[in-house]
């Protein structure tokens, strides 16, 4: 059995490294997840807990992940918004737990947006 | 909702959006009194009177994005087609409780679900709020403070990666532990 006295060894581990996770700096990325009833019933959950996996996985200290509620379009739920630090926002919809690893490798690490996954190709 | 654990991440988000610093999630499984209850109980602003006769009604919400609000009346729905009962009790400036309860082995009464990746959510994005989830079970409690979390880790913000994979391989296996494996 897990017990709470391993997180001391984790906060060993992490004290040093906290300080490299970017709080907002010019390079961090941010990922925000909808999570209002619309996306929570559309499957925003484990569309949130695969990006908070593959950030851990990849060790990706450049991005924080967030959470917001309803943005007006319940119907592409689960919706994701990138915002780069150069500040372009990217919004994807219809977000699927394995559609997160793609839009990690491709835009978050190699910046090249899906785009087939974006608003813009379901709008069209 | 396909499992009453997105039930209860839809409900807390509200005691989050009331400003709560405090918020207490219950659930109890009996099977020898057939029964499932949740409750969710916060320390937010509250509502008033008028607000909370209306409050289970698709048609009212605090949003300002869309006219309607559906997760209260999503919950209550839940608990009602699964021959349970619905309350909801607020006072201004004290906080609100959200009590649902459900008939076990009703055919519609929908799964608990992975409670581990709805409090692993709550928690990545809500570090400032103290978050006490009891879960009792025929087989035992399993509780989680995030205080005596806070406390083994000092400056370290649950909301890093590394803390939350553990953290919810930690609640899994408690949950386990006491679910047998069947919810």
């Amino acid at each position: 059995m897990k017990s709470l006295a391993e997180l001391q060894a984790i906060k060993e581990k992490m004290q040093n490294k906290v300080s490299l996770r970017a709080t907002e700096g010019e390079e961090t990325i941010r990922v925000v997840v909808g999570m209002a009833t619309c996306g929570i019933a559309a499957g925003a959950r484990p569309v949130l807990n695969a990006f908070l996996k593959e950030i851990e996985d990849r060790h990706l200290n450049n991005i924080i992940c967030t959470q917001t509620g309803c943005i007006g379009i319940c119907r592409y739920e689960p919706v994701v918004e990138v915002i780069m630090p150069d500040g372009s926002k990217t919004t994807y919809v219809k977000m699927t737990e394995d559609k997160v690893a793609r839009v990690v490798t491709e835009h978050l690490v190699n910046n090249k947006v899906v785009q087939e996954y974006t608003i813009g190709a379901y709008e069209k | 909702m396909k499992e009453l654990s997105l039930n209860i991440l839809d409900i807390t988000y509200n005691s989050i959006k009331a400003g709560a610093d405090r918020i207490e999630i219950g659930i109890s499984e009996s099977t020898t009194g057939n029964l499932i209850e949740i409750e969710i109980r916060d320390n937010g602003c509250g509502m008033d009177d008028e607000f909370l006769r209306r409050v289970t009604d698709p048609f009212v919400t605090t949003r300002t994005t869309r006219k309607v609000g559906l997760g209260i009346p999503l919950f209550k729905q839940s608990a009602e087609d699964a021959g349970g009962t619905f309350t909801i009790t607020s006072k201004v400036g004290e906080g609100t409780a959200v009590y649902a309860s459900f008939q076990l082995d009703h055919l519609d009464r929908a799964p608990i679900g992975d409670m581990g990746s709805t409090l692993v959510s709550l928690i990545q994005a809500n570090d400032q709020i103290r978050f006490i989830y009891r879960h009792k079970t025929d087989q035992g409690t399993f509780v989680l403070d995030t205080d005596e979390l806070h406390a083994q880790l000092g400056d370290v913000p649950l909301s890093e990666p590394a803390v939350l994979s553990w953290l919810h391989a930690y609640i899994n296996e408690n949950l386990e532990n006491i679910q047998g494996g069947k919810i």
